[in-house]
């Protein structure tokens, strides 16, 4: 009798944490189809220019930096702050790989492992004050923004310096290896096509691999409609990007840097101890420490982190540009914040997910591109970008506090 | 025929289904000195708020009736406009204002409405001051500039200027030295001259057995008595009597314990406030536990407890902290928290939501936190499905209600809560555990399941250290006791002993030797 009593009360839990497990998931994917319904309105605005084929390359080569800043910019948001410096870093970083190249004649690897030395070295000036000094991070990088603003126009004269050479520029405009054959009089690369396929596999496997491991371990899973929907939505858009890229020149080196960062990022913030501590110093600092955490250890590595993706994002800005100008990278720092709440992170700390930010760069990026296509001026264009911004952040604050 | 200014009729007030306040009565003469007693946690500051309007009329059932009237009021701004201000035992002042600005902060001397009148500010201000002896003071001074007694002191000036006619003060002399209570206390009774009520909660029996006129007794959220001063000085030992005195039956599991050797010492433990180093916060300490017990840290608040417990635990509190840890013989040098962890030590904090828990994270990241990195990784990368099983069978095993591990702890209730940070760490196997008030504002059954986890604790052979306000709680949990008083050890007990008033003596004897010492 009391046994069936405990059956029956599993089995409500059951079915209760799987309604929620659902509706998390379905809250999680609202931003994703924000970003569908975005593309898709701009797609009819400006009579599909924006599903071009040039246009795709375009929008992954316009909107790396942003996604590569905004990677680092998370973990800051995490902890309840953010780094105003990385418009300015990147711009000094840029500044500095120019006059390596172009002034000092250094090899083109050892230029770029300086300039990402040199990010680092940033990093950690900042992570000093913040971790060791306790001065709060918004004054520590509202300086270093205009310090390092003024020293890249101390550097580089005021003046644009370049043009850089193509092994340079390779970097942020560069190709993978291209095969192209002809299809039905249209170039396609063949590389692409490939890469596309393979990455849809290993998704599959993957999310077989997770799903057995959970049943083998006895914990709950979705319902198997939910995966395979994810699955066949992420392969379906993958597919359709590197397509698009066959049709023009294949896949961008800054795509597989991307790529690459992504993974690594979203490995740190779910399967690490370091990951985990990131969320539990923002989410309760006091609480962190006293579970053993080095809270100042963490804010500093957080930071030291961000002054490596800015002297990175600095590097392929310069390359894309085959220049360094003074004012590369304005207000590089204001989209990858924004990038970041819009894709669910808290201004209080201690939530949001790499996907999100970068779900949350992609928007920006599509907004910018869709309404530079229909021809909006740079002013209305702000205008937009700052009220969704507004738009996405109330609303999800909304949903949270009805949810609790 | 007395002339009541107040009476507070069968105020019952509860907190997510726990009573804080059951039918409680309280009637102050006009123009007394009403001591309110009990313990922590008895509900005296609640009482003080329902009267104040911090808890809005409705929240509450029973009737407050002010000369004469029924009050319902719904904010502090609608008591105090009828003259009854509360003084927190926080003080509310602004530490980087004026003198001046702090007695009317809130309260500003405006004309044309928003216009800050100066000259009058400043003329109402001496005035008000004068009236407590601060006439002299320079108006324009920064509150922050000012000792704690001063500070008291413009925060009773603040009331005087809102024109109060009952003034509620919450442990007015908690933070005081002899001196500077003497000051106050003294100028309470001149308020009282004056045609002033005043409501005083204190645990300090000596000072209130001097200057009230009557005492109730509040004990677990009920009014036991009120005793008036008639003709002579109230006994502080007829106050205790009041305060503690109730039945202990099964309010805690049976326990045979088991007691073997020492297996953790603290000797000549001494630790300064960080904050302000030339205070020591902590003064020669040495207490020792043997496996399989559990020994209770006594005192009142403010006491040194959770300083103490800090301090062992990796220096989390203090500076200049002096002193040896020995565990199972061999001496320790816990230079940070992780040292402690790792050196089996756990400390659970008192407070949950601020010190224990990341409220907006699941049950899971919670309970696992604090062995990430020794017990649920390798390399740096957490083994998922190691850290689910372990984290899922100590939920069994401490009967946490809850639907999945994945629930946000935030979303759970008190009792729960308290046992996610158990449970958090009891996952780092520690050997020894302090444990600071473990069961603070949860309720009887959930009480009772963490004691008997505590229990099960010491049966394992570890080593448990309990800080509790609540008096009764020690004397049924524990099997040895040692009264903190001030910093130092006032007294042990064993359990053979173990008696409240016993306690309670303990700790009254060391005030008074202090003072002696002092004087």
């Amino acid at each position: 009798m009391a046994n069936t009593i405990q059956q029956k009360r599993i089995a409500v839990g059951n079915s209760v944490q799987q309604k929620r497990m659902a509706m998390s998931n379905l809250k999680q994917y609202g931003m994703m189809i924000a970003l569908f319904l975005i593309y898709i309105i701009f797609a009819v605005l400006s009579d599909g220019k924006n599903i071009a084929p040039m246009n795709i390359n375009n929008l992954v080569m316009q909107n790396s930096y942003v996604v590569i800043l905004s990677l680092g910019m998370l973990l800051c948001c995490l902890t309840a702050n953010v780094d105003l410096a990385v418009g300015s870093i990147v711009a000094f970083c840029g500044a500095a790989a120019a006059i390596l190249i172009m002034d000092y004649h250094i090899a083109i690897p050892i230029t770029v492992a300086i300039v990402l030395v040199m990010g680092v070295l940033v990093g950690m000036f900042q992570g000093f004050f913040i971790a060791a000094l306790k001065v709060p991070p918004f004054i520590v990088t509202l300086a270093n923004m205009l310090v390092f603003r003024g020293l890249t126009m101390v550097v580089l004269n005021g003046q644009t310096k370049g043009p850089l050479p193509q092994g340079f520029t390779q970097i942020g405009a560069g190709y993978m290896p291209q095969i192209f054959t002809q299809v039905g009089g249209t170039k396609i690369e063949i590389l692409s096509l490939v890469a596309g396929i393979l990455v849809s596999i290993v998704l599959i496997l993957l999310e077989i691999h997770s799903r057995r491991n959970k049943i083998k371990h006895h914990f709950a899973v979705p319902p198997i409609w939910q995966p395979a929907i994810k699955l066949v939505v992420m392969i379906g858009v993958l597919n359709f990007i590197t397509v698009k890229l066959a049709m023009y020149m294949g896949l961008p080196l800054v795509l597989l840097l991307m790529f690459v960062l992504i993974i690594v990022y979203s490995f740190i913030t779910n399967n690490t101890v370091a990951g985990r501590q990131v969320y539990a110093v923002g989410g309760n600092v006091n609480a962190a420490r006293l579970s053993g955490i080095n809270t100042d250890k963490v804010m500093f590595w957080v930071y030291t982190n961000m002054g490596f993706l800015a002297g990175l994002a600095g590097v392929v800005l310069a390359a894309r540009n085959a220049s360094a100008t003074p004012k590369a990278g304005d207000s590089f720092e204001m989209d990858a914040i924004a990038a970041c709440y819009i894709g669910g992170a808290a201004v209080q700390g201690g939530i949001g997910t790499i996907s999100g930010a970068v779900i949350g760069a992609l928007i920006m990026g599509i907004l910018n591109n869709g309404m530079s296509l229909i021809g909006w001026s740079i002013d209305i264009q702000r205008v937009v970008k700052g009220l969704v911004l507004l738009l996405a952040v109330t609303i999800d604050l909304y949903n949270k506090r009805k949810s609790s | 025929m007395v002339e009541y200014i107040l009476e507070m009729k069968h105020i019952t007030k509860e907190f997510s289904g726990v009573k804080a306040l059951d039918d409680v009565n309280l009637t102050i003469k006009k123009g007394e000195i009403h001591a309110l007693c009990g313990e922590n946690g008895a509900g005296k500051s609640t009482l003080m708020n329902v009267l104040s309007g911090v808890y809005s009329y409705g929240t509450y059932t029973g009737e407050i009736v002010y000369y004469g009237e029924v009050c319902k009021f719904d904010n502090i701004r609608s008591s105090e406009k009828k003259g009854i201000v509360i003084i927190h035992q926080e003080l509310a002042l602004i530490p980087y204002l004026s003198i001046a600005e702090n007695v009317f902060l809130g309260n500003e001397v405006t004309h044309m409405k928003g216009v800050i009148d100066w000259n009058e500010t400043e003329r109402r201000a001496r005035d008000v001051l004068s009236k407590i002896g601060m006439g002299n003071e320079d108006l324009s001074q920064l509150v922050n500039t000012l000792g704690v007694g001063k500070q008291q002191l413009i925060e009773i000036a603040k009331a005087l200027a809102k024109k109060v006619e009952l003034l509620i003060l919450d442990e007015p002399t908690a933070a005081l030295n002899d001196e500077e209570s003497n000051i106050l206390l003294d100028l309470i009774r001149k308020l009282k001259e004056q045609g002033i009520t005043c409501i005083m909660i204190s645990h300090k029996l000596n000072e209130v057995s001097r200057v009230a006129d009557s005492i109730t007794v509040i004990r677990d959220g009920h009014t036991i008595e009120t005793i008036e001063k008639a003709d002579k000085e109230i006994e502080e030992d007829r106050i205790i009597k009041g305060m503690v005195g109730r039945e202990l039956t099964n309010r805690y599991p049976e326990r045979n314990s088991k007691i073997g050797d020492i297996i953790f010492e603290v000797k000549d433990w001494n630790v300064y406030n960080p904050l302000n180093p030339m205070r020591k916060v902590l003064k020669n300490i040495s207490l020792n536990v043997r496996s399989g017990e559990v020994v209770g840290l006594a005192g009142l608040m403010g006491a040194g407890r959770t300083e103490l417990a800090m301090s062992i635990f990796g220096k989390a509190y203090g500076t200049k902290i002096s002193g040896r840890v020995i565990k199972n013989g061999k001496e320790l040098h816990l230079k940070s928290i992780q040292d402690a962890i790792n050196n089996k030590i756990a400390y659970v904090s008192e407070d949950r939501k601020k010190y224990g828990l990341v409220l907006i994270n699941d049950l899971k990241w919670n309970m696992s936190l604090a062995c990430l990195r020794s017990r649920f990784s390798r390399h740096g990368v957490i083994d998922e499905n190691e850290e689910i099983h372990a984290v899922e069978n100590y939920r069994k095993i401490i009967n946490i209600k809850t639907n999945s591990i994945e629930q946000r702890v935030g979303s759970l209730s008190g009792g729960n809560q308290q046992k996610v940070v158990l449970a958090k760490w009891m996952l780092s196997e520690p050997d020894v555990l302090l444990l600071d008030e473990p069961t603070r504002g949860i309720d009887v059954g959930a009480k009772y399941e963490i004691y008997t986890v505590i229990n099960s604790l010491a049966d394992a052979g570890k080593a448990v250290i309990v800080i509790s306000s609540e008096m009764p709680e020690l004397l049924g949990i524990c099997d040895r006791i040692y009264v903190i008083n001030e910093g130092e050890i006032a007294g042990e007990l064993q359990r053979e002993e173990f008696s409240q008033e016993r306690i309670m003596k303990k700790i009254m004897n060391h005030i008074g030797r202090e003072k002696s010492n002092n004087g």
